[in-house]
């Protein structure tokens, strides 16, 4: 019985790191789909979302809501910032030429971020309360509820602008086929700045609602960013439910790995998981494999 | 090809004649690392800049290198030199072992799968504390000695590990310019190009990226026997991004462009003490910058901009 409310706990904390993963990969997701980068610099949205929140409350004395605001408004800034300096200058880049770049930027945020803020953990206080909530035998803390909700709404934001709008009817066009996307008057180039902005707000709000639970600091982006991505793969760098399935399964095996197996391998856990689906299933756990274009 | 042969020769030179000015100051235990770093950005060139093939976990292979020596050398008593050719021989294993699933990807998703086998390794090193020590460290390793010659002094250690990274660049140039060298190029050019053309490309990833790890183990043996203390920040992830800032700076494809980024990204932050965290800022700075406007690295950026400027002002003349 111990055991078994255990891994109920287990369960619960492992589904609302993994909806945080399934955010971070639907941001890869997207802006992968647009312009066919693997963005290195995604964790560092995520960081900024938390510590950008923080910086709000404590030094602008902004209420939260509005700290939560400011918070994924300056990383969006920082996201299309990021597209017109590094991304759009590179015309007919080579995906190495890409991996560097981003990798660049991607250090470049974090040692920013430590020049201003400090190498300290920084806190932000839950949203509604520490009180926990005991729901058959396991706790569930507030934060968690906020996490599920957000991440809810989200999905179903998200599955509403890419299937019902002419923005996201255009944007999937564009995933589908640039060239064809761009003959029919869509302009492409616009498109992919639109990603980058979808895709940096969605990567902060994540790192918003995941610092209370974990706090936060200019390096948290690595990992944040990492398992995102492991998310997005499981996913078959798709950007609906599968990268949402995919970031639920993650973050209960690793919660479930650290809790039952060893809580020091925690991250290892996840990066073997990584490892594994590239060598076996590349395209993702739901997809039937792809011939590969030359 | 007589001019590499010159060209090698003065740089043989240079390398044994600059510790002579410094006599036997700070500047030479600085100059030791520069030549670990040299074989070890040599090493990630090979791979990415030939090959063109991303490793983010250099520095996985490194670790194993210095812990390999640094555990078998502690623990076990083993003489020192056995456990470096030893510990060679089985990261090289290792290497070729993960080489086949890895470099089954490309481009994005090789680069994720390199940095998750340095991110499980540095993991490693944290959480194995009976045999590495842990966060804190492993420390007692002996220097390397032959006979009773011990490499005790910086001055000592420089020649040491000059002679390896010497014998490192020797060939690597040969490589380079042998038929092998020739495969990894047409590979980085068009892979299906190349298997056309009977170039076993599956082949040659596995065996360039296993010769780039066993060049990092090497390093990473030498590096444990000079510092005689190792722990896993060493290893990490930012040294895989600082090699990979190294390769890019000095010229990709480039042996001696490696050298000099090497030497530029390991006197840099000795120079910038002052500002010592700025360095990371730097780092990312450089990597986007030269990307976009010097992808050809210092070593063709440089004599490039000559060529423009001269004949401009040659034609003002």
């Amino acid at each position: 019985m111990e055991l078994l409310n255990q891994i109920t706990q287990f369960v619960i904390s492992g589904l609302a790191t993994g909806a945080i993963y399934a955010l971070i990969g639907l941001s890869f997701a997207i802006i992968f789909n647009s312009t066919g980068i693997i963005n290195f610099a995604q964790g560092e949205f995520v960081m900024l979302g938390g510590v950008l929140t923080i910086f709000s409350i404590n030094a602008l004395k902004l209420p939260l809501v509005f700290a939560v605001v400011a918070a994924v408004a300056g990383t969006t800034l920082v996201g299309v910032a990021f597209e017109r300096l590094a991304i759009r200058p590179l015309k007919d880049a080579t995906p190495l030429a890409l991996i560097i770049i981003t990798i660049g930027t991607s250090i470049l945020i974090r040692g920013v971020v430590m020049l201003l803020w400090g190498k300290d953990t920084q806190v932000l206080a839950p949203f509604s309360g520490n009180e926990p909530l005991h729901i058959a035998g396991a706790t569930l803390l507030p934060q968690h509820l906020w996490i599920f909700g957000v991440t809810i709404l989200v999905i179903v934001g998200s599955r509403l602008f890419f299937h019902h709008t002419i923005s996201g009817k255009a944007m999937r066009a564009c995933s589908f086929n640039r060239r064809a996307a761009n003959l029919v008057g869509i302009s492409v180039g616009r498109m992919v700045l639109f990603s980058f902005i979808i895709s940096a707000a969605l990567g902060s709000l994540a790192g918003v609602i995941i610092a209370p639970l974990t706090m936060t600091a200019y390096d948290v982006g690595i990992m944040l960013g990492l398992k995102g991505f492991c998310a997005a793969i499981m996913g078959g760098m798709g950007s609906g439910f599968a990268t949402v399935f995919g970031g639920l399964i993650l973050g209960m095996l690793e919660s479930l790995g650290a809790g039952l197996i060893s809580s020091g391998y925690k991250d290892a856990i996840a990066f073997l998981i990584l490892l594994l689906i590239l060598f076996i299933r590349p395209q993702g756990l739901f997809k039937k494999g792809e011939t590969e274009r030359v | 090809m007589k001019s590499d042969k010159i060209k090698f020769l003065v740089f043989c030179l240079i390398v044994l004649a600059a510790p002579v000015p410094l006599s036997q100051g700070y500047l030479t235990n600085v100059l030791v690392f520069v030549g670990i770093n040299s074989m070890l950005a040599l090493g990630l060139n090979l791979l990415l800049g030939y090959a063109g093939q991303i490793s983010l976990g250099q520095a996985a292979f490194f670790g194993l290198g210095a812990y390999g020596s640094g555990v078998l050398t502690t623990h076990f008593a083993m003489n020192p030199w056995l456990a470096m050719v030893l510990v060679a021989l089985c990261v090289a294993l290792f290497a070729f072992a993960i080489g086949f699933p890895v470099l089954r990807l490309k481009g994005h998703y090789l680069a994720m799968a390199t940095l998750g086998v340095g991110v499980i390794a540095h993991i490693a090193f944290n959480e194995t504390v009976d045999l590495t020590g842990g966060p804190s460290g492993l420390s007692g390793i002996p220097n390397l000695s032959v006979g009773s010659f011990t490499f005790d002094s910086d001055i000592k250690n420089y020649y040491l590990v000059w002679s390896f990274a010497l014998v490192v660049i020797l060939l690597s140039l040969n490589m380079v310019n042998s038929r092998f060298g020739r495969g990894l190029r047409a590979i980085h050019d068009s892979e299906v190009a190349a298997r056309v053309m009977g170039v076993n490309a599956r082949l040659m990833k596995v065996q360039v990226f296993t010769l780039s790890a066993l060049i990092s183990a090497l390093a990473g043996s030498l590096y444990c026997h000079v510092m005689t203390f190792i722990s896993p920040t060493s290893f990490g992830f930012n040294i895989s991004i600082e090699l990979l800032t190294m390769v890019v700076i000095g010229g990709l494809g480039s042996v001696y462009g490696s050298i000099l980024g090497a030497l530029l990204l390991t006197l840099l932050p000795e120079l910038l003490r002052a500002f010592q965290d700025y360095d990371i800022v730097f780092y990312g700075l450089l990597l986007v910058s030269m990307t976009i406007y010097l992808p050809g690295g210092l070593v063709r950026g440089i004599p490039a901009l000559f060529r423009r400027v001269m004949p401009a002002r040659s034609g003002h003349a």
